[in-house]
């Protein structure tokens, strides 16, 4: 249970960031601690206690095997979490060259 | 900037074919091991991108390599898909469909379409993530107005 | 079990790539490649919006057969909420497409903006038609992901601003809708949404259903814009090019937002009773606020963007009606009216607010400013454009016998047959009001004062961008058609019967 909660936390954590920090990039970083907070809560719903790897032995076919979908899942997710970071560095380098700086409190033209 | 020093060029020699062997047999072997089209173009990318970093250079010469790596990444998705829609004319009529023979279990040939499918992804993944890093290193490197 | 139905992502997906490749070589075919493309996803949405009715025909990926009635592929799933969705976002999807072809001359890399647009045309097909939880969650990300670069494709200040806004808000979003998916697969050890349901029912655990439910609420809310949620809307769907604010205001806060939502809370969790009392007021706050908020602005498409969220409010407000009625085990006749209030307006607003971006567009094109202090006597010069925002501006704000005025009525109506006097009433006053601010931008635009100084080099838009337009108005008109029972039954009856019943959802797709 206490990695569950642990899991949690980083999530917050990374919330946290997001919402205090000023920094473009270190508000970048803070998303990816929470991506990687929810990469972790699904291999943990995936673990079964004494399990393997899902790959099948045809020597010995029954053994227990941990749940092989969220690992999939995360696999996806990692992809996916990849395209939203380089997006975002893409946005923040051009956002630097337009105000020359990471400050977000510089970066406010739209209001209202 | 001229790349790296000496030492870092001779070791980029030594280990970038290696990694990028790796990098392919990762991907050929990823209906039998862990890993797979993704895992495998991970590791093809971060060869490509150890050489680019080491021996550095002018970065914005590499605007042709980026329109190259574009046409390969799009080929090799178009790939997949045409892939996935001839599950639609053998067999029957489902897209995915797994329409070749599956083989044994355990052997390198085997599990009908699906070394296909690592071959196209890790082709995509490794050309996507190639392209990402070559885009950020251009926009950098790109002089400010 | 119909072979037709992947098309929807697999046409669009390889025409982006395609267009990528080919569109180096070949100058001008991107822009007509994309609008054949969709213009064939129209025609193939609207085969489906007749053939489907009451039969949901259900599509395994991969031929993978359930085992003990127990699915384990991925399932694509046509019934009538989802055909209806599909139309909207195919057909003005390729009426934005051809508005493109003369407005994007303006900008370079028109290849990657048709490419981009096509991934996210497929990105919303593919989580309108996917029938399990985690690829509605990889499609809803394909095509937000294209959103982002859409939004910022002008790389001037304010563009990247907004989708640097977006993307933090989007990203916050994905990250609650990708735990909530956890936490349910956790529970029901699976993910196809009708398998969920069917576990759900087995035992009903209060806190961990209302911490699932707040999680998927709050990540598909960001994504919808609803009221507390709302703060990169304005800014995101102003910056964008118009063809791609007529796109998101008009489709994709609703395909990736609202769809998911109302498919989520009615087939998959049980109905109860907070739920439906948070999501009804959610809905009233944000259909209040917005309006309230729009009224005050000069800039057109901020305004436009504002009602977006106060329109989005109206059908959210009476969905969360329907769900109240069902939860205190009313009356299932107001449920359904409520609904189909819900639903009508869903698809009104696709037409008239992406005709008004559309014409927010073409001034924009024409004049060069958004400001609307800057405008004034375009009616002349714009007789087009200024015909279609007249009729586009009454129907939103509800004047008979435009498509807007009778989702309205039949949400009020609904509204006071449960006996909510007070919602109702809200949703006159914000109707008025809606109709107040759009005279303000009907006045100051087209009618007000005479700009000599500019009156001879105005023209009337060319002419891909006049016939988008003049094609949403007709939808307008027609789309009010669908009041009379006759078309009713076929086309919304559907959709509220399978919203209705989720039991016969999870049967049909268990059951085959």
């Amino acid at each position: 249970m206490i990695a569950y909660i642990m899991c949690f936390i980083l999530f917050l954590v990374g919330l946290y960031g997001v919402i205090t920090r000023r920094n473009l990039v270190k508000i970048a970083v803070s998303l990816s601690i929470m991506e990687i907070s929810t990469f972790l809560f699904f291999a943990l719903i995936g673990y079964i206690d004494g399990g393997v790897a899902p790959i099948v032995d045809p020597a010995d076919p029954v053994k227990t095997y941990v749940d092989p979908l969220p690992q999939a899942l995360v696999l996806t997710a990692i992809v996916i979490g990849l395209a939203t970071t380089a997006m975002l560095m893409a946005i923040i380098i051009r956002l630097y060259r337009k105000y020359g700086t990471f400050d977000i409190r510089e970066i406010k033209n739209l209001r209202g | 900037m001229k790349g790296m020093t000496l030492i870092v060029k001779k070791t980029t020699q030594l280990i970038a074919g290696m990694i990028l062997m790796y990098g392919i047999y990762v991907i050929i072997h990823g209906h039998l091991t862990p890993g797979g089209g993704f895992a495998g173009g991970v590791i093809v990318a971060g060869s490509f991108i150890l050489v680019t970093l080491a021996y550095g250079g002018d970065f914005l010469k590499l605007v042709k390599e980026e329109a190259g790596t574009t046409i390969v990444e799009s080929l090799a998705t178009i790939m997949v898909i045409l892939v996935a829609t001839a599950g639609f004319l053998f067999g029957t009529q489902i897209f995915f469909n797994n329409f070749l023979p599956k083989g044994n279990v355990g052997e390198l040939v085997s599990a009908g379409v699906l070394p296909l499918y690592n071959i196209f992804v890790g082709t995509e993944v490794a050309s996507s993530i190639f392209i990402i890093f070559l885009s950020l290193i251009i926009f950098k490197e790109e002089s400010p107005q | 079990m119909n072979p037709l139905l992947p098309l929807f992502v697999v046409t669009p997906l390889a025409g982006a790539f395609l267009i990528m490749i080919i569109g180096r070589f070949i100058k001008e075919f991107n822009k007509y490649f994309a609008s054949l493309i969709l213009l064939f996803l129209a025609c193939l949405s609207l085969y489906f919006l007749f053939i489907t009715g009451e039969n949901v025909s259900v599509y395994k990926v991969g031929g993978w057969e359930p085992i003990d009635k127990i699915p384990i592929g991925i399932y694509i799933v046509m019934d009538g909420f989802t055909a209806i969705v599909v139309c909207i976002i195919n057909i003005v999807g390729f009426l934005s497409a051809f508005y493109s072809i003369s407005y994007m001359k303006r900008y370079t890399a028109e290849n990657y903006y048709y490419a981009l647009f096509c991934l996210m045309i497929a990105g919303m097909n593919g989580v309108v038609i996917s029938g399990d939880l985690f690829n509605i969650f990889v499609f809803l990300e394909i095509s937000v992901i294209s959103a982002y670069a859409l939004v910022a494709f002008g790389v001037e200040k304010n563009e990247l601003e907004a989708s640097f806004k977006y993307q933090v808000l989007g990203g916050i979003a994905s990250f609650l809708i990708l735990f909530g998916i956890g936490f349910i697969y956790w529970k029901a050890k699976t993910l196809n949404i009708a398998d969920i349901k069917e576990a759900f029912s087995t035992g009903y655990d209060r806190t961990y259903f209302l911490f699932v439910q707040i999680l998927i609420l709050s990540g598909f809310g960001l994504k919808a814009a609803i009221m507390p949620f709302h703060a990169w809307l304005p800014d995101a769907h102003s910056s964008a090019p118009s063809p791609i604010s007529a796109m998101l205001s008009g489709v994709l806060i609703k395909a990736v937002g609202i769809y998911v939502i109302i498919r989520l809370f009615f087939n998959m969790f049980p109905i109860s009773g907070g739920m439906s009392i948070l999501i009804t007021t959610l809905g009233t706050l944000s259909m209040v606020t917005g309006v309230f908020l729009a009224i005050g602005q000069w800039d057109i498409k901020r305004l436009l963007a504002y009602h977006s969220i106060s329109q989005m409010g109206y059908v959210v407000l009476s969905v969360g009606i329907g769900m109240m009625i069902i939860s205190k085990g009313g009356s299932k006749e107001i449920a359904a009216l409520a609904i189909t209030g819900g639903i009508f307006h869903l698809i009104n607003h696709a037409a008239f607010k992406g005709l008004l971006f559309l014409n927010a567009g073409s001034i924009e094109y024409t004049i060069g400013t958004r400001d609307l202090k800057e405008m004034g006597g375009l009616a002349k010069s714009m007789p087009a454009t200024s015909a279609t925002s007249l009729i586009a501006s009454l129907s939103i704000s509800g004047i008979p016998p435009f498509n807007g005025f009778f989702s309205k009525l039949i949400i009020i109506i609904a509204a006071i047959m449960a006996h909510y006097y007070f919602l109702a009433l809200l949703a006159v006053i914000v109707s008025i009001i809606t109709l107040a601010s759009f005279m303000k931008f009907q006045r100051y635009a087209f009618f007000n004062k005479k700009d000599d100084k500019n009156e001879r080099r105005i023209k009337e838009v060319p002419f891909p961008m006049v016939f988008s337009m003049i094609i949403m108005s007709i939808l307008c008109i027609l789309l009010s058609l669908l009041v009379i029972p006759q078309i009713r039954d076929v086309v919304l009856s559907p959709a509220i019967d399978i919203l209705m019943d989720p039991s016969k959802y999870t049967s049909i797709i268990i059951g085959q």
